[in-house]
């Protein structure tokens, strides 16, 4: 057993924290302004902003909220609510306090407005900030972390460097017995038969397959697939190239298991997210950009998520810390202050691959031990969350819990 | 995986190079011991071919088919959305005309 630091955060789930965050939580857009100005004179001292913008319910958007705030990284949650929108307040502030953490819910129209729900929830969040001084703390060891990963603003870089070294340090982390996630199947058109060929049973392979052919279907109705004009402009041609250089984040291990954002898996191993919506295409893409992906990686439980860009996104998020690792040397240079890990240095002959599978799997511990990454740093702490529905999954999507 | 000078050859079976560097329009490229001279400034990340492929044929990376050309190539001509294709979706791109070329 490898131990990461003896001060985590302990839950009362059993799972452990490597922040301690309060987040503040708007209910509705009608919201956001009151919760964002709330959470401002506190954005450098943990306390996030995270929300959901809908008037009108939706189980997936509940259950997303309900696992963030309940993520191990979160201390503590305040909820803003405007009044009148649909979404289930009660039932999110009841989820939130069973699980024993301090959680408020403001409501605007019984508050006085504005000005006053604002500075009612400054005074809880301070109050709160107090109270997680004396949060419980414990051993944390790698077999405990769940750990994402994501690709973003790729190019034909991507996959010679950044994303085969994630795999790399993926490796080890499975062979630890950390739970890793990858994830949009949609990136995995192309490659699903080498992928579904790595699952624990025959029975996940033809979920896997599944999955996948539900992505294209979807993305076939949209018109085009996960693919932006910048992939073209950094030398990637089509879907399926982009696919095979994402592919390489999920390193060599089994598939242990699928799951749907939300489920947290229950044993270490290799799990791919399906975040294609089930049924007919409703709702749009299925994400609108990147942070829509690691959000669903975190609410997953990722306590870190790995993200690797060859354009070179800055992009971090609320919650979780985000370890970018930059596939292209030219950019690199360009982006420094944004970036974690330069596994572009591969091309121009300054590392090879299994060096830089080293590095990311050293830093994910060292992150987890409390080091920030560039993006925290630099205050990222970006956050968005839409409609989506889906089927709960069935057990042959997860073997190993048998 | 063999590396040369500018390029990177990334399977033995693949059909296409991917540059490791920028270049510039008059640069020569090692291109299996041939000579190749570039015809315009590419961005790195980009595909150039190892030899001649046929229209239709399947573009192979990593050793797996990436799409198929839709015409004639020649050995050291860029590959892209100007001749090949995808075999699932088709590409999203802001300008159907303009050249993807990469150069900053």
């Amino acid at each position: 057993m490898s131990l990461i630091r003896t001060d985590a955060f302990l839950r009362s789930d059993g799972r452990k924290g490597i922040r301690n965050t309060v987040v503040v939580v708007y209910l509705v857009e009608c919201a956001h302004h009151v919760a964002r100005e709330i959470q401002l004179p506190f954005r450098e001292t943990d306390v996030h902003l995270i929300g959901f913008g809908g008037c009108y319910p939706n189980n997936y958007s509940f259950r997303m909220l309900e696992a963030l705030c309940t993520h191990p990284n979160v201390g503590a949650a305040l909820l803003v609510s405007l009044g009148c929108e649909g979404f289930n307040r009660r039932g999110l502030l009841q989820a939130i306090r069973d699980s024993g953490r301090p959680a408020e819910t403001l409501v605007i129209q019984e508050t006085g407005g504005t000005r006053s729900t604002i500075e009612r929830g400054r005074e809880w969040v301070r109050a709160a900030k107090l109270q997680l001084e004396s949060t419980p703390r414990g051993p944390l060891a790698a077999h405990e972390l769940v750990v994402g990963t994501v690709c973003g603003g790729s190019d034909g870089t991507s996959g010679i460097t950044a994303n085969p070294g994630i795999g790399r340090a993926f490796d080890r982390l499975v062979a630890e017995g950390a739970v890793c996630i990858f994830e949009e199947t949609g990136e995995l058109i192309g490659c699903e038969q080498i992928m579904a060929a790595r699952a624990a049973t025959p029975e996940l392979s033809k979920i896997l397959l599944g999955a996948v052919a539900k992505a294209a279907r979807y993305y076939s109705v949209l018109g085009h697939g996960s693919f932006a004009p910048g992939n073209a402009d950094g030398g990637l041609t089509t879907q399926e190239e982009k696919s095979m250089g994402a592919y390489s984040k999920s390193g060599s291990a089994n598939i242990s298991g699928l799951i749907k954002p939300g489920d947290v898996p229950r044993a270490g191993g290799l799990y791919l997210l399906d975040v294609v919506p089930d049924g007919d295409v409703r709702f749009g893409f299925p994400n609108i950009n990147d942070n829509a992906e690691i959000a669903e990686l975190i609410a997953c439980g990722s306590h870190v998520t790995l993200f690797s860009t060859g354009r070179g996104s800055v992009v971090g998020s609320a919650i979780s810390p985000v370890i970018k690792v930059c596939a292209n040397p030219e950019t690199y240079r360009n982006l420094r202050d944004d970036m974690d890990i330069d596994a572009g240095r591969i091309l121009e002959g300054r590392g090879t691959l299994d060096e830089v599978g080293a590095e990311i799997h050293r830093l994910t511990l060292a992150v987890a031990a409390g080091e920030k990454t560039a993006s925290e740093a630099l205050g990222h702490q970006e956050f968005v969350l839409g409609y989506k529905s889906f089927e709960p999954i069935g057990p042959a999507c997860h073997p190993s819990y048998a | 995986m063999l590396r040369r000078m500018h390029v990177i050859h990334l399977s033995p079976l693949d059909n296409i190079v991917v540059l490791t560097r920028s270049v510039q329009a008059g640069d020569a490229i090692d291109l299996d011991g041939r000579p190749v001279f570039m015809q315009q400034p590419l961005g790195l990340g980009h595909k150039l071919a190892l030899r001649r492929i046929a229209a239709s044929e399947k573009i192979l990376k990593y050793g797996v088919p990436i799409g198929s050309a839709t015409r004639d190539i020649e050995p050291g001509e860029h590959v892209h959305l100007h001749n090949m294709q995808s075999d699932y979706l088709p590409t999203y791109t802001l300008d159907e005309t303009r050249l993807f070329t990469g150069a900053r």
